[in-house]
């Protein structure tokens, strides 16, 4: 066996990313790793690549147990691996680029410039690119940037090559060159592990496929042993245990509508809709354009039926439009300001006069979202960042509420909070959709999706597949949809 | 917000510690005089640094302040000289003051040019410009009207402390309870937040720059009125002590943090050492070393906590 990673477990924070997972690679075999979002692929790989360390279980290369292990140390084991996002240094040239993986002497060494030009011109050319080595690496395509990182394995040699979503970017031309780039390493005795998101690609390229869900392997299957549909049946598969307080609550007017490029949806009053897709599938950058962020180059947004055009977050909130980012740490909580001014931030003009903030308004209006969210700190006028990462998604909640929105979009709303929360989180999006609120909640856990919405949109690769109703969507469509494949 | 204050109370016990040690070692530094020179030689860079406040909560930095301060010098007393009337000369200063602090402002926040790198070039180019002007020549023999304000010596600078106190007021209120205080402070801190928030950043510093060049064209009139001339060179440097007491006064250098009252306490603790040196028979090349220190200290205890936080992030988000 070439590689084999048996048992592998690991927290971040207290939070489970692998949880005994376990992959082996043959030699002179591909071998898929899929799964949902957040199943643990990255994390399996980072922990096969060194870049990070196991809490148990162990990584064996060619039959002996890796100790300390550690990128370097990868490196020299014959394991290299490819990233969706290339990390070249984009001010050095696709040579140098090229050399600063592959060369070794001490920093004082002589550099033989024609040899480095040579040498990046033959490994290119393996790898089935026509790039001049002497151009900045920020001059460069992503799809050329992936084969100076393609050309860059050749060059190390690489024993075990694994391949994060290495065609996200690439056409089919050049996924039909990068494939004949994966089977020469195939056919010279080195392994592959292939990741990817499109199962017509694993079942065109992989002699075997491994499922992950939830940091567990749930199993490694040849591929003409299983469909598509096992695959993601198994990538799916679990039981919707948890209990969800959605409930049934009258539905009004149309609030938002969507006519963009791609993408027609509608979000109605008193109505969740859950917009589901895989990372990257454009999400986040849909909520960006309701809100502002990114406005639209064509097609319209209409409020209440009237077209609206919304260039900035202020002008956002001028036409009720509310948005909890995804990242609070960084787009949504002020850290260093007390829980009073994180929730005030957004409705400052409806607690003020003349520019001039009532103190007592402003407290009144926190507290009683302080109250109605059940935010535990010690005082309102605490900073937000001492609190638990559920009291801060609730107070970044509290920020929109009180602008009294007609529309709330909701990017992840539980990514990271404590079950406790989660669950009053949901309660509390029930509540307003009751109150009339139209809720627009991203979210990449399926079960919520599932269990929280009254319609569900699927994106995929910046577009809408489908709306489902909630009678007719199930994990299995939901996901086939975010996949492509129906 | 209950350790909120604690870099604000540390300075202030750093100021009664020197006070103490001059009181036993050089108790000259407490006679009237002395403490009146003292008081006077720094309200330039008090009022100068109020301003500077402003722009650092905003993360943002401007080292061309001692350009400024000279131009708006030499505007005054050449304003004066002409036979303006003394309240047209002062509204005429400030505007100058503001105008280029806005130029600066506009640079950075809509071509989204480095504050540092907006202000090094303005503060060369307005100081060689101002050169080339005047030639390096001072203004001098200004009316009897514009010196003093035409006042005593004593009640001109009953005036100048009053305006002092009155900026600082102004500021510290508007801060603290105007729409546009929290802006600066939610800019500050987190921009992104800010500007989900509705708050338009760029608006943000631009004002911010505007009302602290406005400040320093007062802070150099008030200084002008002072002497019978005024020098070409003045302000060289100033933005030295006018960051050091910003800084000293507990204003997070990386913005979002900070008080109009701690930079009362800066420059009151970095005035003090300048003279206190002198009662101490330090030569005075230690000053500059000396503040220097000062300041690495005062960052330096900033930026521990910090790091150990963003340590601390960084473990817990590297899963996502």
């Amino acid at each position: 066996m070439l590689l084999q990673a048996t048992g592998i477990s690991k927290s971040f924070a207290g939070v489970r990313a692998l949880n005994g997972a376990s992959l082996d690679v043959k030699p002179g075999e591909v071998h898929a790793l899929v799964g949902e979002n957040g199943a643990g692929k990255s994390t399996l790989i980072k922990v096969i690549t060194g870049a990070v360390t196991a809490d148990s279980g162990t990584v064996e290369v060619n039959g002996s147990v890796i100790q300390n292990h550690h990128t370097r140390l990868a490196k020299s084991l014959g394991i290299a691996a490819i990233y969706q996002q290339p990390a070249l240094f984009p001010d050095l040239s696709v040579a140098e680029n090229i050399a600063l993986a592959l060369e070794t002497g001490t920093v004082w060494r002589k550099v033989d410039w024609k040899a480095r030009t040579a040498r990046a011109k033959e490994l290119l050319d393996r790898a089935g690119a026509s790039i001049d080595p002497a151009r900045p690496a920020s001059t460069l395509s992503m799809p050329e940037q992936q084969m100076v990182e393609i050309a860059k394995a050749i060059g190390a040699e690489a024993r075990i090559l694994i391949m994060d979503e290495p065609t996200a970017s690439l056409t089919d031309v050049e996924v039909e060159r990068l494939f004949r780039v994966i089977d020469s390493f195939r056919g010279q005795g080195s392994g592959v592990v292939y990741i990817s998101h499109r199962l017509e690609e694993v079942f065109a390229i992989a002699d075997r496929i491994t499922v992950l869900r939830d940091g567990e392997t749930v199993g490694t299957h040849r591929r003409d042993a299983v469909t598509r549909e096992e695959v993601i049946h198994m990538m799916v598969g679990r039981d919707l245990s948890a209990v969800f307080p959605k409930r049934a609550v009258p539905i009004g007017e149309i609030a938002l509508e969507l006519r963009l490029p791609g993408i027609s949806l509608h979000v109605r009053r008193g109505e969740i809709l859950g917009l589901a897709g895989l990372v990257g599938s454009g999400r986040t950058e849909l909520a960006e354009t309701i809100f502002g962020l990114r406005p639209a180059d064509s097609g319209e947004i209409l409020r209440d039926g009237k077209v609206v055009r919304i260039g900035s977050p202020a002008q956002a909130i001028q036409c009720g439009i509310g948005y909890v980012p995804e990242d609070r740490r960084q787009h949504g909580i002020v850290m260093e300001m007390p829980i009073v001014s994180n929730v005030s931030l957004a409705s400052l003009a409806a607690v003020s006069s003349r520019g001039l903030i009532d103190g007592n308004a402003e407290r009144e209006l926190a507290g009683s979202y302080i109250g109605q969210l059940r935010i535990k700190a010690e005082s309102a006028q605490a900073n937000a960042g001492t609190l638990s990462g559920g009291n801060q998604q609730k107070v970044a909640l509290a920020r929109w509420l009180a602008t009294n929105p007609a529309v709330l979009i909701l990017d992840e709303p539980t990514q990271g909070v404590d079950v406790g929360s989660k669950q009053e989180i949901h309660k509390l999006m029930v509540d307003l959709a009751e109150r009339g609120l139209a809720i627009l909640m991203i979210s990449s856990e399926l079960p919520e999706i599932l269990g929280m919405s009254d319609r569900i949109a699927v994106m995929h690769n910046g577009s809408l597949r489908a709306t489902l109703s909630r009678q007719e969507a199930t994990a299995q469509k939901i996901l086939a949809l975010a996949l492509g494949q129906e | 917000m209950r350790s909120g204050y604690r870099r604000e109370i540390s300075v202030a016990l750093a100021i009664g510690a020197l006070w103490i040690a001059l009181a036993l070692l050089a108790p000259g530094f407490f006679t009237l005089s002395n403490q009146r020179d003292v008081l006077m030689a720094n309200m330039p860079v008090l009022i100068t640094a109020l301003g500077m406040t402003l722009i650092v909560l905003t993360g943002q930095i401007d080292i061309s302040v001692g350009s400024v301060f000279a131009i708006c010098g030499v505007t005054a007393g050449l304003l004066a000289k002409s036979g303006l009337p003394l309240i047209a000369v002062i509204v005429a200063t400030v505007l100058v003051g503001s105008a280029l602090g806005a130029i600066n402002g506009a640079l950075v926040a809509y071509l989204q040019i480095p504050s540092i790198v907006v202000t090094l070039a303005s503060m060369v180019a307005l100081r060689d410009g101002l050169r080339w002007v005047t030639e390096g020549a001072w203004v001098e023999n200004l009316p009897r009207t514009f010196q003093w304000f035409g006042l005593t010596l004593r009640g001109s600078e009953v005036v100048t402390i009053g305006v002092a106190a009155l900026l600082f007021a102004g500021l510290a209120w508007g801060l603290r309870h105007l729409a546009a205080g929290r802006a600066v402070y939610a800019a500050g801190s987190n921009e992104e937040a800010a500007h989900l928030a509705g708050i338009d950043r760029a608006r943000v510093t631009l004002w911010v720059f505007a009302i602290a060049g406005a400040l320093t064209g007062c802070a150099a009139l008030l200084n002008a009125a002072r002497f019978n001339q005024v020098p070409s060179n003045s302000g060289l440097g100033m933005e030295m002590s006018v960051i050091a007491a910003v800084v000293v006064g507990g204003t997070s250098i990386r913005g979002g943090r900070g008080t109009v009252a701690g930079t009362l306490l800066g420059v009151i603790l970095l005035g003090a050492i300048g003279t206190a040196l002198t009662f101490l028979g330090v030569s005075a090349y230690w000053e500059k070393a000396i503040q220097g220190g000062i300041i690495l200290a005062a960052v330096s205890a900033e930026a521990w906590p910090m790091r150990a936080q963003t340590w601390g992030g960084r473990l817990g988000r590297s899963h996502t």
